[in-house]
Order: structure tokens, then sequence, then C-alpha cells
């Protein structure tokens, strides 16, 4: 099965290959062929999950070849119980994109498929890269789609829009490219050989100086995807000029990649990093919360508003991964998930009313429901699924995130000098609950209630069937992510906790004085001048698999209380 | 014992209803829209009633039927020590029994008044969606076996009241109404969310029926030397202020009457905001722990509220609102009740407060109706004939909240109200800075107690007039309205009556099953079906005391019917609008419900939006976006405009640099390295010198020569060490000549400097 | 064999030639008239090879200076070439008004 990942990434990148060879006026042939691709790329991506036992240690459907040779960058992909769901939720919003995309992208088609596809590539290989290099080059794979997207079919603000994203992005991940090629310089001084390998970037063990510089290079790169306070003003620009596609795949999919590369890379490779500036992380997230809630209670674009609304939403996320344990990182996780359907199906809302009315401004709008009833009904569900309402996507995550934030100092990981200020974080970061719903239901009301006064808004259309068929599957995804979250947390949950033992092991091996070594080396191996990183992996099959403390080794209520 | 049950087709039915009604609601037609949400509706009170008799004949009193339909975990997670296992359990005990048998059946009959009430409304389907939606959600708060499962309805609710609310969209205000209760409620949720997970983050569960084996855990000191229980007690008790409409989160309520009528009587009054009261009940365990600092607060706050929500009632001109004031007082005598420990009680004013205050809602409706939608009761009046059962009913509920002996409210209110006499609170052991103990515990035993009984009195005095002000000037005297209305005034249709009818009869009956002890002494069989879950009042009343007691209330009551009797019997007399003229202040203070929400406005609403407006325009547009980033786009183009003009297009200017660059290298690689070679270093040791070239960095491929003495002679020749020794013969001055010179390009220099020797 | 001394005039005369040329093409503005001031600094060039070729008993930099003398040559034709079209497109063979890259 190894190589359905393979297929699942590069099927789009074939799609876009096809694109190119079809006649640029074949209008409706290159609409087909890219939502078909999409949807043959989800049907496959299906497939990585139906083999998929979430209890298995390590990657799944591994796929590791010799890449280029001479440097040591192998074609290195695998899926665990993390990087599935966010596969899954690109393939599976993909095809929705290019359904939605259908009327509203009527200039230049096949480039805008060919785009989209190379795009889907980028974002899937992202996810499931094992190689640093690898990764590297599917992160900035991403950039160049998604550059052309907001900045040809954009708005009217488009290149502005376009630049300030690239220039942005690409100040974080040249500092990620160095860190990534000072860790590759450092296995190789720890093990004499040159790989990009994640499992042996994971393995070692640096200063904690060399920590620290490292994971601000790769936190910066992140932070600025996922977009932490106060990096994030490239977000509402971005959002609100890209077409709703853009928007889409930008909300759902692109900056997970900010929340996906702490968990993945920034967390496991620096612990000592950050037990020492994660309090700093978890400020900025919390005042990500509370600020985006409240700039977003200003604004008076829709699309800037569900932007803000991002940027207090990924603080969750962000908070969630910093408390390192498996409630919080699990309901990060799941927080991923749901806005990326929650949030990404506002967008399409807010899609269709611009198709009807080509503007976004909330003051335009008003008493749409009496016009558009089944449209007012899908809106509200994304609505309340973005407030998180029980039942609906958001509430799991948000649950799980301040259940972990509050229980932080009693856990497993508790020995990890982050959490004096867990209630103080979980408090603060629940104000987030309140201010959520003070602006979207005050969006929702703006836009769906009260009298329809504006004469242009006498006569709008009803959900086409396409935009049925759009928000429809959204829908059902809310609901089941609300619903029956069994479904993701049996597979995520196993590949957190591995991740957070991985984390803790690292941590308590202690930082290394001035020369890197390996998790797990001996002094002797390395002398003998072979320790290839293969070997170790097989044998160093370590504690990572001890299951943490028994529970409450410290009996609750007698443990450390702030 | 626990047995099992199918509980969840309890919620499950009116939720297939909603599904059926919001999505084909459309295309079904009236008949079979009221038909599918009465009907899931009746089934699930039938499934609830089976539910209940099987519980009371065969489980253990204090067992509970739990549900086994949802065995996996509904959110989870494992693995590091403090595991997480909610799942979405339905459990039926003697509490949820009482809460299911009042939300299923009232709502039905409520249901079935709304199927004439709404009749000519265009919304009919999403109407009745929404009304099944919310007895779903009511269904699962009342029958979850877990916080989160409970908090699951909680906010069920809160959105069907939300949107129900906001029914007619079209008007700004409804929908600004249903907003503000969202969102209060959601201050609310904010606590209770907290609560839940410190309550997890302290004993790793949160099941009710695992709470209480964790007391010894929830007693230790939290914060402040006080327990951990009443942390979460509290935060839980911020959510039940906010859906059950309590100081300070009560605004709502008033604003929530915007929705239509049955809205108000099935969710407003009846079911919904009484959920407070239940899950204080429901986690009466984390109130029980000493200190009942918990349990101060809530009776504190429920009395409060009970006498504020009353004298703002006595002045408030629309039907609806003194209604809704009337339902925030009763909240606070349930809360007196769960607060003082007479948890019976509380959840027993709940149940006869559910019968007759629906139905005054329902007669507020029938009376509107016929009125054509108008609420100001100064435009009412003379009612009585024309709508005799709307009266005759309402005459009864109006007994019944006043509590005139037998109907419901007299026997729930006197419970409530022996239980506050009755209350013992323990603040502490020790004294507190200058308060000694003693003082303490005259305080919270005696004086305490006693100023919250004295507080509802005085609301239950209130109540009894602003009611009967309300059935006065609304059904007695001459019509004040126009003349059209008073053409159109009829009675309401049968679907309407009849529900109006039962209500009345329950509001009889309702209170029988709770006569107190001292009437008769196994009266109280109410108390005695909840004693296995809930625990009895720590203090027994003397029978002196209770007989005074029920008698001081029944004298209230009847003096608050009497004097509107005399103020408004055949409608608003003159001494009445004297009495207004000359307490006018007072009046205006309690027209404009003490002015709370013009406070809230200056002190959350409007600071709020102006932080948002500063943060947005300054700090985020301004600052970091302005500022910050396009600083450094400008200065980084402020740098290409100045290099810019070293790219001017024009060849000859670039062969200049070229020229120059080239010169410049050319001088650096050759003539610099000599340059800097031979300025030296020296060092003396009596008559020994060493110079050191360069600084004493040797330069590869440099040769030097040196004069010891500037003799003319050179003494060293092209030599390649950068450090050279001189041994002087004898005293002197003398001067050194060095040079340093490249023989790849024969590019030279030379130093001099002078050195004594003693 | 001449003094090595002697030399040195001949790199002298190189230097200053190519001192003239260079000081042409960077301040005269006639296209043609900085064409022949390259082909001063090649012949500069080409002195300066043959000079050090004969001083040093190596024929490879006289050698050189062919090639140099060939590509001059080629250069003269091109640039004439290319200072001819210009003058037909824009009348004007001054190099101050072919500033386009400027703008």
């Amino acid at each position: 099965m190894s190589w359905i990942l393979t297929l699942t990434t590069f099927l789009p990148l074939l799609g876009a290959l096809v694109c190119l060879l079809l006649p640029r006026e074949e209008v409706g042939l290159l609409r087909g062929v890219g939502l078909s691709v999409a949807l043959l790329t989800f049907l496959f991506s299906l497939g990585i999950l139906s083999g998929f036992n979430g209890q298995t240690a390590g990657f799944l459907h591994e796929v590791d070849l010799p890449w280029v040779q001479a440097l040591g960058i192998r074609y290195h992909l695998g899926v665990d119980g993390i990087s599935l769901w966010l596969v899954l939720l690109t393939t599976f919003l993909m095809p929705v994109v290019m359904l939605s995309s259908w009327s509203a992208i009527a200039d230049k088609v096949r480039e805008f498929t060919v785009a989209a596809l190379v795009l889907e590539t980028g974002m899937i290989g992202g996810f499931l890269a094992l190689d640093l290099f690898l990764f590297y080059v599917f992160f900035e794979v991403m950039l160049i789609p998604m550059y052309f997207i907001i900045g040809v079919w954009g708005g009217e603000r488009r290149l502005y829009a376009a630049i300030k994203f690239v220039l942005y992005t690409m100040v974080g991940s040249l500092l990620l490219l160095v860190a990534i090629l000072y860790l590759y310089v450092k296995v190789h001084q720890a093990t004499g050989t040159w790989s990009f390998a994640y499992a042996d970037m994971q393995r070692l063990v640096l200063s904690e100086r060399e920590q620290l510089y490292c994971f601000a290079a790769f936190a910066l790169a992140f932070c600025i995807k996922v977009p932490l306070f106060p990096l994030h003003t490239w977000l509402p620009d971005a959002h609100v000029e890209a077409p709703t596609a853009g928007s889409v795949i930008l909300a759902s999919v692109l900056l997970k990649y900010g929340t996906y590369g702490l968990l993945r890379f920034a967390l496991p490779l620096f612990p000592h990093a950050v037990a020492e500036v994660g309090p700093l992380l978890a400020a900025l997230s919390l005042a990500g919360i509370i600020y985006g809630s409240l700039v977003a209670y200003a604004q008076r674009d829709i699309k800037k508003l569900i932007a803000y609304s991002s940027v207090a939403h990924m603080g969750i996320v962000v908070l969630g991964l910093l408390m390192l344990n498996t409630k919080a990182v699990n309901g990060a996780i799941y927080q991923m998930l749901a806005h990326g359907i929650s949030t990404g199906a506002l967008f399409l809302c807010v899609g269709v009313l611009y198709e009807r009315r080509h503007t976004r401004r909330m003051e335009e709008f008003g008493g749409l429901w009496a016009q558009m009833p089944v449209f007012a009904g899908f809106f509200l569900i994304f609505t309340l699924a973005s407030v998180g309402l029980p039942g609906l996507c958001g509430f799991v995550g948000e649950f799980l995130v301040l259940a972990g934030t509050m229980s932080a100092g009693r856990t497993a990981f508790a020995d990890v000098p982050l959490f004096g200020k867990a209630h103080l974080y979980a408090a603060l970061a629940a104000t987030g609950v309140v201010l959520g719903a003070v602006y979207m239901l005050w969006m929702f009301q703006r836009v769906m209630l009260g009298p329809n006064e504006n004469p242009k808004n006498r006569k709008l259309r009803d959900l086409t069937l396409r935009e049925g068929m759009v928000l429809t599957p959204m829908a059902v995804m809310a609901f089941w992510l609300g619903l029956y979250p069994a479904t993701f947390l049996r597979d995520m949950n196993p590949a957190v906790h591995r991740t957070l033992v991985a984390f803790k092991e690292k941590y308590s091996a202690g930082a290394a004085d001035a020369e890197p070594r390996m998790l797990g080396q001996d002094k002797n191996k390395k002398e003998e001048g072979q320790p290839p990183a293969k070997q170790d992996k097989e044998e160093g099959q370590p504690p990572a698999q001890q299951p943490a403390q028994p529970p409450a080794a410290s009996p609750p209520g007698t443990g450390a209380t702030p | 014992m626990d047995a099992s049950f199918p509980l969840h087709l309890i919620p499950l039915l009116p939720l297939l209803g909603a599904i059926i009604n919001l999505l084909l609601g459309r295309r079904l037609g009236k008949g079979a829209v009221a038909l599918v949400a009465c009907g899931s509706v009746a089934a699930a009170a039938l499934v609830a009633t089976r539910a209940v008799w099987v519980l009371g004949t065969e489980g253990l009193p204090s067992g509970a039927l739990v549900d086994r339909f949802f065995q996996a975990d509904w959110i989870f997670s494992s693995g590091d020590g403090l595991d997480l296992h909610v799942s979405a359990g339905l459990m039926l005990d003697r509490l949820s029994a009482v809460m299911v048998l009042v939300v299923t059946w009232i709502g039905l009959l409520i249901h079935i008044y709304a199927t004439g009430y709404m009749e000519h409304d265009p919304g009919y389907h999403r109407f009745f969606g929404y009304l099944n939606l919310f007895m779903g959600a009511m269904l699962i708060l009342v029958l979850g076996d877990s916080l989160p499962v409970t908090f699951v309805g909680w906010e069920g609710v809160g959105v069907c009241s939300y949107l129900l609310i906001g029914f007619w969209y079209a008007e700004d205000k409804n929908a600004t109404a249903g907003r503000k209760a969202f969102i209060v409620n959601r201050v609310g949720d904010f606590g209770f969310l907290l609560g839940m997970c410190l309550l997890f983050s302290l004993i790793g569960t949160l099941k009710y029926s695992e709470i209480g084996s964790h007391m010894q855990t929830l007693r230790q000191p939290l914060w402040l030397g006080w327990p951990a229980a009443c942390f979460i007690a509290l935060l839980i008790f911020v959510g039940c202020t906010g859906k059950s409409a309590q100081i300070p989160l009560h605004i709502w309520l008033p604003d929530a009457m915007a929705g239509p009528t049955p809205v108000s009587a099935l969710i407003h009054a009846a079911t919904m905001v009484t959920a407070g009261v239940y899950v204080v009940a429901r986690t009466h365990v984390l109130f029980d722990v000493f200190p009942t600092s918990a349990k101060m607060v809530v009776a504190g706050i429920g009395a409060a509220t009970a006498l504020m929500a009353a004298t703002v009632g006595i002045v408030q001109r629309d039907f609806k609102r003194i209604l809704a004031y009337s339902t925030v007082s009763q909240l606070g005598f349930m809360f007196v009740g769960v607060g003082t420990g007479a948890y019976a009680a509380g959840i027993f004013h709940l149940m006869t407060h559910a019968f007759f205050k629906a139905g005054l809602f329902l007669g507020a409706g029938s009376v509107m109706h016929a009125m054509g939608g108008e609420g100001d009761i100064t435009k009412m009046g003379g009612l009585g004939k024309h709508l005799p059962v709307t009266r005759w009913t309402f005459f009864i509920y109006c007994l019944a909240i006043a509590g005139i002996f037998p109907l419901a409210g007299f026997f729930s209110k006197d419970a409530i109200l022996a239980g506050a006499w009755a209350a013992r609170f323990q603040l502490a052991r020790q004294g507190f800075g200058p308060f000694s103990v003693e003082w303490v515990q005259h305080f919270t035993q005696d004086i305490y107690p006693k100023l919250i009984w004295s507080l509802l009195a005085a609301a239950a005095l209130c109540t009894a007039f602003y009611m009967w002000r309300l059935y006065f000037v609304v059904f007695t005297g001459r019509f004040r309205g126009t003349a059209d209305q008073e053409h159109h005034l009829h009675e309401s249709p049968p679907e309407m009556t009849v529900p109006l009818m039962v209500l009345a009869a329950g509001s009889v009956v309702a209170g029988w099953v709770g006569v107190p002890a001292v009437m008769y002494h196994e009266g109280d069989w109410f108390g005695a079906w909840l004693a296995p879950v809930l625990p009895p009042p720590a203090q027994e009343l003397s029978h002196s005391v209770e007989w005074g007691l029920m008698a001081v209330a029944l004298c209230l009551s009847v003096i608050g019917i009497a004097s509107a009797y005399l103020l408004y019997y055949g409608g608003i007399s003159e001494a009445a609008r004297r009495a207004a003229q000359i307490l006018r202040p007072l009046y205006l203070l309690l027209y404009n419900k003490y002015y709370i929400d013009e406070l809230y406005d200056v002190v959350f609403v409007r600071p709020l939006k102006r932080t948002a407006w500063f943060l947005w325009y300054v700090v985020d547009a301004f600052f970091i976006d302005k500022v910050l980033v396009q600083g450094w786009a400008w200065m980084v183009s402020m740098l290409g405009r100045a290099v810019r003009y070293l790219q001017n297009g024009e060849v000859q200017r670039y062969l200049v640099g070229v020229l120059v660059g080239t010169a410049g290298i050319l001088w650096v690689t050759t003539t610099l390295p000599p340059r800097r070679a031979a300025a030296f270093r020296l060092s003396q040791q009596g008559r020994r010198v060493t110079l050191e070239a360069g600084g004493g960095s040797s330069r590869v491929g440099l040769v030097y020569r040196v004069d010891w003495e500037s003799d003319g002679k050179w003494d060293e020749v092209d030599t390649r060490w950068s450090t050279l020794t001189h041994e002087y013969p004898g005293q002197g001055t003398y001067k050194i000549l060095f040079e340093a010179r490249d023989p790849r390009w024969g590019t030279s220099s030379t130093r001099r400097r002078v050195v004594h020797i003693e | 064999m001449l003094p090595l001394s002697y030399f040195n005039y001949y790199l002298a005369l190189g230097a200053v030639l190519f001192a003239i040329g260079a000081v042409g093409v960077i301040a005269r503005r006639n296209a043609l008239i900085a064409l022949m001031s390259v082909e001063l600094m090649l012949n500069a060039a080409n002195l300066t090879l043959v000079v050090f070729a004969r001083a040093q008993h190596d024929m490879r930099g006289q050698a050189v200076a062919f090639l140099t003398i060939a590509v001059a040559a080629a250069e003269a034709a091109v640039g004439l070439a290319i200072v001819v079209g210009v003058f037909r497109n824009r009348r004007s063979t001054q190099l101050d008004d072919l500033t386009m890259m400027k703008h």
C-alpha cells in the first residue's frame, strides 16, 4: 500500500499537467477535469483511511526512497493519526472548492485549475513528508500557486495582498530553511551521515542555546503561517482579496500548516526551547484569542471578520499545542479540523453572497433570510459551528483544549515547567467563548436578520443546486465532527500520545552540553564511525513506546496547584 | 442498582420531529407539521412517563435508569495520566424524572396551544421545528448523566431560545433581543465551561454519579484556603445565573419576550430558565461542601433577584414583561430553595411554577391574540366578559402564584420560605480579620437566613400585588383600547383554551403532592420521592414556627391582593396614579428596571465596542500593519530608492564603477598587506628588542627587511619571519627602519620607530 | 636581451593607452568615439600581453594578443553595426540618449 501516498500526492499534479495540455477555450472540460481529479484524489485518500490503524507505532504506508543521494535527501512519505485527518481535510475540501469556483472563476480557467491542483499536491505532500527537505519543498510549492490565486483572481488590491502574503511567508520559511540546514549539519556531526530525515532530527539533541535559535526560526515560520498575533496582518488582506476558493484553501488548509508544523517539527525537535519560550507563545496565543475576537467585532467586511475570527480560533489551537497533554493537543488538532470546516464553509457562504451582490460589506445586507431561507439555514449552521456550539464541530476541540489547559499542571507531562498559570490560561481562553458569540451573531444579524431595506437585496436568488452541493458536504462534516468525534479521535489519540511521549523523553534526556548527540546513542558506536541512522531506528525502539506515567500517580487534589 | 431503559428515545423523538419539520416542513402543510411536532412530543412524553413508572416501581429509590444505547465514548483523550472520557450517556433518576415529566407534558400542552396561536404565521414549520429542537435539547439537558452532556443540552436550548426569540427576524428589535439572550447566556456558559474543566482537572471525571466519591479531593483547598468544590460550584452557578436569569445576568429575560408567546411560556417560563435550578440541585454535592459559601451566594443572589424583579414587576405596563419579571422573581425563589439546602423545595417550586407560569403566559397569549397583538395593559380592561375561559383560568393562576391556600404556589413557596428560615450556613471555623468566630457564626446561622427570608417575604408581597394588579387592570373595569380592537375581541379557539384549563387544573392540584408534614404527616410525598437523591434540609423547624411562617406568608399574599384590589379593581384608580406621582423617583427607578441595562451599556457594551474599535483602527490597522509591517517594507523600498540612483542605465557611469572597483581591489590586494604588515609592534627586555610585524600576525608571501640602527645598512634582508629579535650592544637611542614587501607585486611599505635602550 | 627596466617603458605606454581609452569610454558621449576608445584599451592590453610574453620568453602571450585582435575586429564590426542601427532608429549616436533601461 505504500504507493497510495505517492498516488494521492501526485495525482493532482498529474491532473494539472493534463489540464495544461487541454485547450484554454474548453472551459467546461477544464472545470470538469479539475473537479474529477480532485474527487479522485479524495477517493484515493479515503484509501489511506481504509487501511489505517492508529495503534500501530510510527508512520503508516511509509515510502522511503533516495532522491538526491549525494546530499542524503530522501523521498520519504508517511502518515500517522495527526497528518491523516489533515490530508483528508485537504482532499475533502478540494472538490468542494473546485465546485464552488465553477462560476466564480470565469477568467483564465485553465490556469486556475492548474494552480489549484498544483496547490493540492503541495498541501498533501507537505502533510505527508517525513524528510525535512522534502517538507520544505512542498511548503514552498504551496506558496506559488496561492500567490497566483490571490494575485490573478483576487479583488481590487490583490497584488498588494498577494505580495504581502508571499513576503511574509518567505521571511519565515527562509529562516526555517536555515534552521533545517543547521540541523542537517548537526546530524552529520553526531552520526556521520548526511540526512534530512525527520526521525534523525527528532533524535538529535542540541544544546539549549542551539535549540532556542533553531526553535525561534521554526516557530517564526510556523507562527506566521498560523498566524499568531502579532504576525497576523497578512491574513485579513489575503482573505479579503483572495477569491472564494483561495480564502477557503487558505483558511482551511494553509493556516493548518502553521500549527501542524509546530506540532510535528517545532515542538518535538526542540523540547528545551519549548519549555523556555512556551509561556511567551502561550501568552501570544491568548492575546490572539482575545485580540482577534475584539478586532473581528470592529469589522465591517464579512470576510475580514471571518479572517480575524481565524486569528482567534487558531490562537486556541496554538494554546492547546503548548499545553503538552493529550487532551489539549487532541483538542488542538480537532480544532484545526473544525476550523477548516466551519471557517471554510463561512467563506463559501460569503462567496455565495458576493456572487450575487459583489460586495462583502455588512451594511449592504440585512434581512436576507426571507429571500434566501435555505442559504440562511446553512449560514446559521456554520455560524453556530464557528461559535462552538455543542453538536457542531467547534465545540469538541474547544472543550478538549480548555479541559487540557485547565489540567495541564496535573498530567504526566507536567514536569515541563510551562504550566504555572494553567488556570489563568484556561480562563482567558474561555473568554473566546463569549466573544466568539458576540461578533459572529452580530455578523449574522446584520446580514441575515432585521428588515430587508436595501432594494438591491429584494430579489436575491436562494441557493442554486450547485451551491447546495457545495455547502451540504460541509454541513454534514460540521455535524459529523460535532456529533461523533470518536471517528477522528480514535486514530488521532495514539499518534498524539506518541508525539508527546517522544517529546518528554527527549526533554528528560536533557539538552546537549556542546557537541550534538543522538538520543539513545552510546558513545562507542560513534567512534566506530558507523552509526547510520537506519540502524538506530531499528534497535532504538526506545522508551518511546512506553506509556506515560500510570494515571493519578499523584492523587489529584494533592498535586501542585498554582 | 441501575436498570437499563431506552432513554435515548425521549430526546431523539422530538429531535427527529425537528429534523422533519425543518427540512421538509415547507412541503408538508400545516396539518402535517403540527402532527409531527405534537406527535413527537407526545410520544416522548409517553416514553418518559413509562420510564418514570419503571423507575418508581422497579429500581431502588436512589438508583437510576441508564441508557445503554451509546456505548462508546463521545469525547475522549487518553494517555497523559488524566484520561478524559465523556460518554453520551443518559440517566434518569428521581430528580430528572420530575424534570422530564414537567418538560414533556407541559411542553406538549404548549405545543398544542401553539398550533392554534401560530396558525396564521408563514413560518409555521420553522416555528415547530425550533420548538421540537428545543424539546430535544432540553431533554438532553435534564437526562444527561454528566456535565458535558448536560452542557450540550444547555447550549442547545440556548440556541433554540436565540432562534425563537428572534423568530420574527424581520424586526431588528427581535433579532437583537435574541442575540442579547444568547450572549448573556454565553457569559454564563463561560463560567459553566470553566467549572466543568476545573472539576475535570481535579478528579478526572465529569459524571454526576462519580463526583460524590471524590469529595475528599474536592474538599482540598485550591486557592486562598477555600476548597476546590467552592470554586467549581460558583463557576457552575455563574452558568446558572445566565440560564436562569439571576442577578447579574438577568437582563436578557425581559427582552426575550420579543419571541412568540408559546415560546415565552415554554422556554422562558416553564422549562429552560429553570435549568439553572436543576443543575444546582444536580451538582448539590459541590454546594454542600463546608464552608457553604457557594450556597450563601446562591441563596443571596436568589433572594436579591426575587425582590428586585418583583419590585420592577409592580410598575411595568407590558403584559409579557410583567410576567417575565415575575418569572425572574420566582426563579429567585427557587434558587433560595436550593441555596438554603431545601433542594426538594426548590424543585417543588420549579414544578408548580411550571404550571401556573406557563398558564399565565398562555393566558397572556390568549389575551394578546384577542387584542391583535397589543401588549400594553393600560390599553386593555374589562376583558373578562369577552374571554371567560382565559379570565377564569387566569384567575386561578394568579391565586396560585400569589400563594393562596390550597393552590400549588402556596405549598411550594411555603416550603422555600420554611427552608430559608431554617437554613444554617457555615462559613468558617475561625474568625475573619476583625470578626470573631462567634460573630461569623451568628451572622451565617441567624442573621443571614432571616435576612433572606425577609427579602423573600417582601418579594412574595410584591408578587401578590403585581399579579393581581395585572389581573384587575386587564380583566376588570371597562375597555380602554380602540373600538376596532373591541370589535374583534373573541375567546381563543379550543386548541388554546384546553391547555389553559389543563394547566389551571394543574395549578390547583400540583401542590397537593407536597403538603407539609405539619398539616398532614405523610403529605410531603414529593419530598419523600426526592429524598433518596437530594439531601433533606439540615434543620427541622418546630411545628409552631412552621405554622407561624405559613400564616405570615398567607397574610402577606392577602395583603398584596387586597391592596391591588383597592388600587386597581375596575381599572387604574386615581389613588394609584397619585401614588405614582408622589413616589415619582422611585416609580421611575422601578419602571426603568433600576437602570441596569443602561449601566451595563456604559460599563460593558460601550467599552467593549470602543476597545474593539481602538484595537482595530489604532493597534491593528495603524500600529501593527502600518508602522511595523509596512514600516519594514517602507525601509526596504527606501533603500531600494537610494540604490536606484546607481542603476541609472548610463553605461559610462557603470564603467566608472568598474574602474574604481578594479583599482580598489588591486590596491587592497597588493598594497594593503605590506602597509599593514609594516606597522610593527615592539617589546623590550633589557637590551633585547623584539619586533612583531603587522601586530603579530604574519602574512603569507611577504618578506621583511629591517635596519635596527637606521644606518643605511640592512641588518636583516628578505626574511620571512614576522617576529624578529635584536640585541643592542649598548645604551642609546636608536631608530628602527622596517620594510615589508610583497615580491609578487613588488609593492612595499616602510615604517620607522625610535627605541631607547637604558 | 634588453635589461628588465627597459620593459617598463612599454608597460607604462600600455598603461597610459589604457587610461586614455578608459577615460574616452567614460567621458565621451559619442558612441563612435567610445568604440574607438574601447579599441584603444584593447590594444593597450595587447601591448602589455606582448611585453610580458617577451619578458617571460613565453609565446602564449603573443598568441593571446592575436586572439584579442580578432575579437576586437569582430567587436568593432558588431559595435559599429549597432551604432548604425541605433542611429537609424534614434537619429543620434549620443550615449546619453540611450537610457531605456533607466525608465
